[in-house]
């Protein structure tokens, strides 16, 4: 099928491109991107007043399959992601077996072709079973696919396996992304440590812990010459650390997750110890948000991605230190950007663009992220002024568990294309 | 400063004593002096909640707040049941809330609930209709026990507003001290705590206390010395190297006791460690109350499930 997109506001950060134009759609790629193309034998889609985005790439998703399909699958965590806007997905390993090893990555891309509507890029392991032990066989898995290493969930405990990890993973130039967190600080922790864990009565989860390691790895990172990548970066300075990094042309990236930027440890007491306020890392405090909130608008931030963990409602719906870790985001994380960063004018479009499409990419080594002729036909279309009310009944995801329930945004995706067919279309 | 008759409580369950007013405090501690002298009658029962049902659900071990609860539930006539985490369908791996629910469809009036994690009471509250009251959940609060000891302070000093109260010990996994300095805050006491800074957590400042690093800053001139237990069950470890350190750092010794003012009173919510936080003469000595705070309880927790079950002030069978 092919496709003319007439009218939109074409955004691609990549070609430093903001004017409405038409998108010509051949083959499942972009074929041309110019004002007034004239129509052949195409399908006209409408876009005017429409922003024509890059394909969007959330590239922190639990999709939770093999082994707990009870939270997601394929089909419901692929409708989840397309209907959020995101027309490529990376899927973090920590499933059930792990993916540790070719087999499971080739089981997860097999699996993903056949029953997954968008773009599934698994991430591999760092260590045999995510245990931090010894390397995981990341060249047979490379060649299967994975386009990172990562034992998110779990930190690389030791500083020994990471520098393993970022000298080794030199070979296939792929990031190691790291979940930043020094067990020994955190342990038992089930919130932010600060005023609110003390009046909630929580065990605290210090900043330090996560800084403490940022730090760690931005210093193995340059000893090794390695590409570390701070999965969901929480803290203000965590993020200074990656900032000065970045000064020094360090191989260092960092993404924020839309819970991290939009709420604080506040909620967790405002909502009468809700465990859909429990995510690890966990909501920091208004300084941190404010920290992140300039991250994002300077440039310090490389992408925004959700940390989608679906948890069944048996297990969410318990005592606050039993619950799992973890809330839902694909199908939130546009319409949070949009209405907090953007309206907000916090960060402008075409920054918000690229922090979902040209940021990832460039992290993932994806051959995606922009518009130019020739690429990948990868699109996302957004309302800007849509207005939408989260609906947890209306989730596509299979799990419930989300903080935002009633919330009123401004702004949301409408159209989703991947390679050229259309994954999702609520244009109304 | 005494409430209006017809005066009640706005909340349906007390799930903490935060979110209180002054006013509700005073009547919960005014409504105990009425309750304190049906205590002291050769038959210690009224008729007050003939009919009633409530549920003692303790998911954590308690002699003190369980007993308390269950003597005074027995003195306003409730029918109680009691029922904790070993030998029910808890160790099976029955979920808090199936367990609630359960128990909720026995149709009892109210649930009083220890559990070890904070935020257990809150979740009972959203899931059942009955009243919720909480008997300690977790490091966060305990507010029956605040109330005892405001009880017993007002009784022993005359009032609470102007005391200079010292609250030293084992701050981080205590929820007596949280519970404790809403209420005194909200009264108008004035509160300093101590102990060691790896058992002190973090913002307690902005609750409008002063935080002292040594112990004899901290009881300089005080009232009250409320002294707590450490909860060595809750430590991860390293707090302190020995407890005997800490007795030397931390522990209420007769020689201590005289940094505070001559009138001082020191309470303890119990179990004692002794030797630990407080020296056996200290704890057995003339400026003890502790026992007359485990008196108290009874009359605090009766006053408590009379205006939680709709009393009203002035309305009181006597």
């Amino acid at each position: 099928m092919n496709w003319l997109l007439r009218g939109g506001r074409v955004v691609d950060p990549v070609a430093k491109l903001d004017a409405v134009r038409d998108v010509l759609v051949k083959d499942g790629k972009i074929a041309r991107v110019a004002e007034n193309i004239p129509v052949d034998n195409e399908r006209v889609v409408d876009l005017k007043g429409k922003v024509v985005a890059p394909g969007f790439i959330d590239m922190h998703v639990h999709l939770r399959e093999p082994g707990r399909e009870d939270e997601e699958t394929m089909e419901t965590g692929g409708a989840a992601a397309a209907a959020g806007g995101f027309a490529s997905i990376a899927v973090m390993p920590n499933t059930d077996p792990w993916n540790d090893s070719q087999s499971v990555t080739e089981y997860i891309v097999s699996q993903a072709k056949s029953r997954c509507p968008v773009n599934v890029f698994p991430i591999g392991c760092i260590s045999k079973q995510g245990r931090g032990k010894e390397l995981a066989e990341i060249g047979d898995m490379v060649k299967s696919g994975i386009v990172a290493v990562s034992d998110d969930g779990h930190p690389v405990s030791t500083s020994h396996l990471m520098r393993m990890a970022l000298e080794y993973t030199r070979i296939f130039d792929i990031p190691v992304i790291d979940h930043c967190e020094d067990r020994s600080l955190s342990k038992g922790g089930v919130m932010h440590e600060g005023y609110h864990s003390t009046v909630l009565g929580l065990r605290g989860v210090p900043a330090a812990s996560e800084e403490i390691m940022v730090a760690r790895d931005l210093i193995l990172a340059e000893m090794t010459g390695g590409r570390i990548h701070i999965a969901h970066l929480s803290t203000r300075k965590s993020l200074e650390l990656v900032r000065e990094a970045k000064k020094k042309q360090l191989r260092a990236t960092c993404e924020v997750a839309p819970h991290h930027f939009c709420l604080t440890d506040a909620v967790v007491a405002e909502s009468g110890y809700d465990t859909n306020t429990k995510m690890n890392p966990p909501l920091r405090d208004e300084d941190d948000r404010d920290g992140l909130l300039q991250g994002l608008a300077d440039g310090t931030v490389d992408a925004i991605a959700s940390d989608h963990a679906p948890h069944n409602r048996i297990e969410k719906e318990r005592e606050f230190d039993q619950a799992p870790f973890g809330i839902l985001g694909l199908e939130t994380s546009v319409s949070l950007a949009l209405d907090r960063l953007l309206h907000a004018g916090r960060v402008d479009l075409i920054r918000l663009v690229s922090l979902y499409t040209a940021g990832p990419a460039r992290i993932l080594n994806l051959p995606r992220g922009t518009l130019a002729p020739g690429a990948v036909a990868d699109i996302t279309v957004l309302d800007l002024d849509r207005r939408v009310q989260v609906d947890l009944g209306a989730l596509r995801s299979k799990s419930r568990n989300c903080p935002y329930q009633g919330w009123k945004l401004r702004g949301a995706p409408v159209l989703t294309m991947v390679g050229g067919r259309i994954v999702f279309d609520d244009r109304a | 400063m005494t409430p209006e008759a017809g005066f009640r409580l706005r909340h349906k369950h007390l799930l903490g004593i935060e979110p209180l007013d002054a006013d509700e405090v005073r009547l919960i501690l005014d409504t105990t002096e009425s309750f304190l002298e049906i205590s002291q009658r050769p038959i210690k029962k009224v008729p007050t909640l003939r009919g009633r049902t409530i549920v003692n659900f303790f998911m954590e071990p308690s002699t003190r707040t369980r007993s308390s609860f269950e003597i005074a539930e027995k003195r306003l006539s409730a029918d109680s049941l009691n029922f904790s985490a070993a030998g029910s369908s808890v160790s099976k791996g029955e979920s808090l809330i199936d367990t609630a629910r359960n128990l909720e469809a026995m149709a009892p009036d109210m649930i009083v609930v220890r559990h070890s994690a904070a935020g257990a009471p809150h979740l009972l509250a959203r899931v059942c209709r009955s009243t919720i009251i909480n008997a300690g959940d977790g490091a966060h609060e305990h507010p029956t026990q605040a109330l005892l000891d405001a009880f017993t302070m007002r009784q022993k000093k005359g009032r609470i507003d102007g005391l200079e109260v010292a609250i030293v010990g084992d701050l981080l996994h205590s929820r007596v001290v949280r519970s404790n300095i809403f209420l005194l805050k909200k009264l108008g006491a004035k509160v300093r705590v101590s102990g060691p800074p790896t058992l002190v957590p973090p913002g307690l400042h902005r609750l409008g206390v002063e935080v002292r690093t040594h112990m004899e800053e901290a009881l300089e001139g005080v009232d009250v010395v409320m002294m707590l237990r450490v909860q060595q069950e809750r430590m991860l470890g390293g707090a302190f190297p020995s407890l005997r350190e800490y007795f030397n750092l931390y522990g209420l010794t007769e020689e201590r006791i005289k940094l505070a003012h001559r009138d001082v009173i020191v309470m303890h919510p119990g179990p004692l460690n002794r030797g630990v936080e407080i020296a056996a003469e200290v704890a057995d000595g003339p400026y003890s109350v502790i026992l007359e705070q485990v008196t108290n309880g009874v009359a605090v927790r009766m006053a408590i499930l009379y205006l939680l079950s709709g009393g009203v002030v002035g309305e009181l069978a006597a």
